[in-house]
């Protein structure tokens, strides 16, 4: 089979003259930052590196790394390179105790990134003609409209389902046709489900691809999508700090590894512990450097997504860098229906309600294909009631705020006092009963 | 006028009645009255004991989230209509239960009722101008 490529030229550029393009690239990011941006400069001042000290691509190791927390110190707009005239869009992921982490788009970086998911589309096998079911929510997060502008940029036609309805959706791939599903895998799942108990015989669909991402999913669940919905299924990855989706992409053949489009984006892989960069091929977490990015550049940024890179030629002949499939975390972010979910986060939710204790604990579940969260919550005296209905709205209300927060629906349990385990004085806050 | 009672939660999970009973026994408390109230989820195990701060405090002790509240106990005559007279006082008087459950006495003359109201004053209020008897916590032991 022929490759298709949407930037041949870039895809399949040998690794002398990629480097050369991300040193120039990276040589004018940092002398960027460093004039525009007050904390990089500091940063980098503390660190003792100026500019000019990056002569090479290895250089990179001296500059400081870039962490979440930094974007939520500097909430909202504080990284932003540019001023706000320049911003044409915004979007924002779930922070740790509730503030989100926002980053900005110039004109430019909406096209960048429509470029980068197309030629992600293409990599997986979609083109031009191709009708894109598009289930990613749209909003905030950047899945539904990064997936839409890249389809737009295709010149695919793009149906913007966003997520919900799943009975509407089922008539949809049945009646409009489409042939490109994007969505997270589990809703992937979920789609194949509800057609099997309405009856509705996948067969019959013109799904020809699925591109899954914004949640970790297993070899099974592979094997699993791509024999109930008839289809090959492509693992696509991103995160809102770097870009949104589109920042590596599994092709047709590498059964595993997913280019990242290193001409935009420098991956290393680093000892979490140490911050050492590790050689190629060894497992530890994956930190990136945008390198074209212009309302909100990241240098050296911490994604605490646990991987490893590959550097030797695919055989679908690109020549960028595949990352294997992500299959952890460095902390303790759990992905619940694509959202991102720190426990802190229902912590900081469980201090702010009156008399409630942080004694909590979360259960992550899959039924069926849907992810399931409940928070166990132990009642304390003062918010004991011998009425059951006040203890029903406290539930209610923890759920609530829960949602508000988080965007994610969990069950509320109570339980009795000192019934969450704590294992050497300290509470087992996370059970994840899926098997990813 | 007022009686205290006791309230512990209860998730629903097997042996937990037992433990508190068990535990109310070891200390020499009797109980005299219970009811249990529940959702899917967990319970509210209402009890009136005849030594209070006892029982809470060994309930307590045991690892039990335990309340205290105060709640009525009326006496009305163990007959037909018993329960639906102090109700008609009630409902006269424009006050809502919130829950309430009963029951007879030794000799089997009178039946007690166990009420709680969103607003005890005035149900006090209104009872006792209808002529009803209210039982303290000690009467209510002496029985």
């Amino acid at each position: 089979m022929t490759t298709t490529y949407w930037e041949e030229e870039m895809e399949t550029l040998p690794r002398a003259g990629l480097e050369s393009i991300q040193l120039l690239r990276l040589r004018r990011l940092v002398a960027r930052v460093y004039a525009k941006v007050e904390p990089y400069r500091r940063k980098m001042d503390a660190a003792g590196v100026k500019p000019d000290d990056i002569r090479t691509l290895a250089d990179l190791q001296k500059l400081p790394f870039t962490y979440k927390n930094d974007l939520r110190d500097n909430y909202p707009f504080g990284l932003f390179t540019v001023p706000l005239d320049e911003v044409v869009r915004v979007h924002a992921s779930s922070g740790t105790t509730g503030k989100s982490t926002v980053v900005g788009y110039t004109r430019k970086d909406i096209d960048t990134w429509a470029n980068l998911m197309a030629r992600a589309m293409t990599c997986a096998g979609a083109h031009r003609g191709d009708i894109v079911h598009n289930a990613y929510g749209y909003g905030l997060f950047t899945g539904g409209l990064g997936a839409h502008y890249g389809a737009e940029r295709l010149g695919a036609a793009v149906i913007p389902v966003s997520g919900g309805n799943t009975r509407r959706q089922i008539t949809i791939l049945q009646d409009f046709g489409p042939t490109v599903l994007m969505s997270t895998p589990s809703y992937a799942l979920n789609l194949a489900d509800t057609m099997e108990a309405v009856g509705v015989d996948p067969a019959t669909l013109s799904l020809r691809i699925g591109i899954f991402g914004a949640e970790p999913w297993s070899k099974n669940m592979r094997e699993e999508v791509e024999k109930k919905l008839n289809i090959k299924a492509v693992d696509i990855y991103g995160l809102s700090e770097v870009i949104g989706p589109g920042v590596a992409i599994e092709c047709r053949n590498s059964n595993g590894g997913l280019h990242i489009s290193e001409d935009h984006f420098l991956p290393e892989v680093i000892d979490p512990d140490t911050g050492r960069v590790l050689p190629p091929g060894e497992l530890g977490e994956l930190v990136f450097t945008t390198l074209t990015k212009e309302a909100i550049p990241l240098i050296r940024y911490r994604t605490k997504d646990i991987s490893r890179l590959f550097y030797d030629t695919c055989s679908c002949g690109r020549t960028l860098v595949r990352m294997e499939k992500v299959t952890g975390r460095t902390d303790d972010m759990l992905i619940i229906r694509g959202v991102n979910v720190f426990p802190s986060q229902v912590e900081h939710v469980l201090v702010g309600i009156k008399g409630v204790e942080p004694h909590y604990q979360i259960v992550v579940e899959r039924e069926g294909n849907l992810d399931t969260m409940q928070v166990l919550v132990e009642v304390s005296e003062t918010v004991f009631s011998d009425e059951i209905r006040i203890l029903e709205n406290l539930a209610k209300k923890i759920q609530v705020e829960i949602k508000d927060l988080l965007g994610v629906t969990c069950s509320v349990k109570l339980v009795e006092p000192r019934t969450i385990q704590r294992s050497e004085g300290k509470a087992q806050r996370v059970i994840d009963k899926r098997k990813l | 006028m007022r009686v205290e009672q006791i309230a512990v939660f209860l998730e629903n999970k097997s042996g937990r009645l037992a433990e508190i009973t068990a535990v109310l026994a070891d200390n020499g408390i009797n109980i005299r009255a219970l009811s249990v109230a529940d959702t899917a989820d967990f319970g509210i195990l209402r009890l009136i004991v005849d030594k209070v701060e006892l029982a809470k405090k060994v309930l307590k002790d045991n690892g039990f989230t335990v309340g205290k509240t105060n709640v009525l106990a009326v006496e009305v005559p163990d007959r037909t209509g018993g329960l639906a007279m102090v109700l008609k006082t009630i409902e006269k008087a424009g006050i809502n239960v919130e829950y309430m459950y009963a029951f007879v006495n030794k000799s089997g003359e009178n039946a007690v009722l166990i009420f709680r109201f969103e607003d005890m004053d005035k149900a006090i209020g209104s009872l006792q101008a209808a002529g009803f008897t209210m039982l303290t916590g000690e009467q209510i032991c002496a029985l």
